[in-house]
């Protein structure tokens, strides 16, 4: 097994008294996708400012690529790519523009760096507004510019905080294809989100965090199958009588979940958990059997919903 | 096995930190000095545009009035005793603009601080870009003004040229400290605005620009003698008409304006260093 490009251990970091990321241990190997899945306000992002050599950590070890950020910080932002959360190009210069000069601070000859603008505008997609200033891009544009520039240096590592948030589905889904280019040509990414989906979509293996420590970690299907069914019946019977009802089907499938908007009733058979609930004689407004997802792991870990 | 894998990444990473870690600083500048160009034509307009207007105003109207009365000022024109002191406000001016608002910017309305950081740039590297790309500005502009002075025969002094030099100086002792406090700004409550009305203006008024110092009265003067632009302006004079003064006082000048700067660059690189690291 090839070794891994980060390593963290018991890394912590604290505000005043608060511990924002409290003791988290993980691996990434060469060429794997690792999510970080949680709230807003996991430590996330703190995790991803320490493994972007721009925090220093509190306490615990962590090496990058087999350096240590604390000795070794720009040798180890030379070689990542690094996509934050807000978009920080520069507006008061135009788009190609942005590329250039953020390929400068790698050191990249000017005499190469026009070629590579180019390259990775038509990567984004972006080579017809080269031009533009970058306020008159669209949200879904200025991240995918974004995500250029975080690839001008060719890294060995690209660190995504929370790519997709914000964007209209379309816009997500063009991301999602960008990166997954990306993944399949054999670059490390590390991301965040709080959408379950883009976490199954894009991760192979993933944390699932929640007040700076480690819930869970592995594949997406190992997750589910670890904390969640098969499947998952989804059944409202409108807010004020949600709670009173799920009463009666306490012991229905192997766990029922009451939400304030609807009940889930975990099972390998949602199809069947229905005709139960029917024949019982109560009468959902709206049902539907769908497949256990991230959002049921996270649920069943914290008790609480991603997005809340 | 470990060891064999890791190897080339860790001298990948090692090689590619050598570039940024040495020249930075010139990445930095070199990325301020094109943000310049999107207001290129303001910066040429004011930079012919001020000399011209301040000498004729002063040169021709005022001077006739004080050289009609007194006879000059200290023995030489009221034109070139003024042109030294606009020198030095040319470069003040400068300063006020490009070491505060682009500070504030950077961190917060534009956060490009953030994205140079996340490349392999320190905060430090920010600093010193930042500061180079004003002198990069500042230089031309002072230079600009001290022809037109030459022009109008306000700078008789064949050493008179070191005023450009004298000036500059000046821009980064008060543009410096600026620097350091801009940098400390998270909510922007006016407070870039307060600074030129109520630090920058003053000190323009009190700094022996316009007229000696010692007119004023004596409980006044020691606002000249901090006063960061009165010992650039002095400064100056020495250099562009032979301004008699001891030569201790011309020492202390030019040690009060390297101390302010050097004070200010480095905790203005320890409050950039320190922002970055959240």
């Amino acid at each position: 097994m090839p070794a891994p490009v980060i390593v963290a251990s018991q890394l912590t970091k604290t505000y005043k008294d608060v511990a924002a990321v409290d003791g988290i241990s993980f691996e990434v190997a060469p060429g794997e996708s690792f999510g970080l899945l949680g709230p807003n306000g996991a430590g996330k992002s703190t995790t991803m400012r320490m493994v972007g050599a721009v925090s220093t950590r509190t306490s615990g070890t962590l090496t990058i690529l087999g350096l240590d950020p604390n000795q070794h910080g720009p040798e180890i932002r030379s070689q990542l790519g690094v996509v934050p959360q807000t978009d920080n190009l520069d507006q008061e210069i135009r788009v190609r523009d942005n590329l250039i000069v953020y390929g400068r601070y790698f050191g990249i000859p000017r005499s190469q760096i026009a070629a590579r603008a180019d390259e990775l505008l038509e990567f984004a997609q972006l080579s017809d507004r080269a031009k533009d200033k970058v306020d008159e891009l669209s949200g879904g544009m200025k991240r995918r510019l974004t995500i250029a520039r975080a690839l001008v240096n060719d890294p060995r590592i690209l660190l995504l905080d929370e790519p997709t948030t914000g964007l209209d589905p379309q816009a997500r889904h063009i991301l999602w294809d960008r990166l997954f280019r990306l993944k399949e040509q054999g670059t490390t990414l590390v991301l965040t989100t709080h959408y379950m989906d883009e976490a199954e979509q894009l991760c192979d293996r993933l944390v699932v965090v929640d007040k700076g420590t480690i819930m869970a970690q592995g594949s997406p299907a190992e997750l589910i199958r670890e904390y969640s069914s098969r499947e998952v019946l989804e059944v409202r019977f409108g807010s004020d009588r949600n709670a009173a009802v799920a009463e009666t089907l306490a012991g229905a499938g192997d766990r029922v979940e009451v939400l304030p908007d609807r009940i889930l009733i975990y099972s390998s058979n949602g199809e069947a958990e229905l005709v139960k609930i029917t024949q019982a004689g109560l009468e959902p407004i709206t049902s539907l059997v769908r497949r256990s997802s991230l959002e049921d792991v996270f649920l069943r870990l914290t008790g609480r919903t991603l997005i809340e | 096995m470990t060891e064999q894998i890791t190897a080339p990444a860790e001298q990948r990473a090692t090689l590619g930190g050598q570039l940024p870690r040495r020249f930075g600083s010139w990445y930095v500048a070199e990325h301020r000095i094109r943000g310049m160009r999107s207001y290129l034509r303001t910066i040429i307009a004011t930079s012919i545009g001020n000399p011209l207007v301040y000498l004729f105003a002063l040169g021709v109207g005022l001077a006739s009035l004080v050289n009609a009365h007194a006879g000059g000022v200290g023995g030489v024109s009221y034109l070139t005793f003024v042109a030294p002191a606009l020198l030095a406000s040319a470069a003040v001016t400068v300063a006020g603009e490009e070491f505060t608002y682009p500070m504030v910017m950077g961190f917060k309305w534009n956060p490009i601080f953030f994205a140079m950081n996340a490349a392999p740039i320190s905060g430090k590297q920010i600093t010193n870009g930042m500061i180079i790309a004003v002198v990069v500005r500042m230089v031309p502009t002072v230079a600009l003004y001290f022809l037109v002075t030459v022009a109008f025969g306000a700078s008789p002094s064949p050493w008179a040229f070191l005023g450009i030099a004298t000036a500059t100086l000046t821009g980064l002792a008060i543009g410096l400290p600026m620097m350091a406090y801009t940098s400390t700004i998270e909510q922007d409550r006016g407070q870039l605005p307060l600074l030129q009305r109520f630090v920058i203006l003053p000190m323009f008024l009190f700094s022996g620009t316009f007229f000696p110092l010692e007119q004023l009265p004596l409980y006044l003067q020691p606002i000249g003698w901090i006063s960061p632009l009165w010992h650039g302006t002095q400064l100056g004079r020495v250099v562009a008409f032979g301004h008699p003064e001891p030569l201790w006082l011309t020492a202390t000048h030019v040690a009060y304006l390297s101390a302010l700067s050097l004070v200010g660059w480095t905790i203005t690189q320890r409050i950039v260093t320190a922002r970055l690291n959240k």
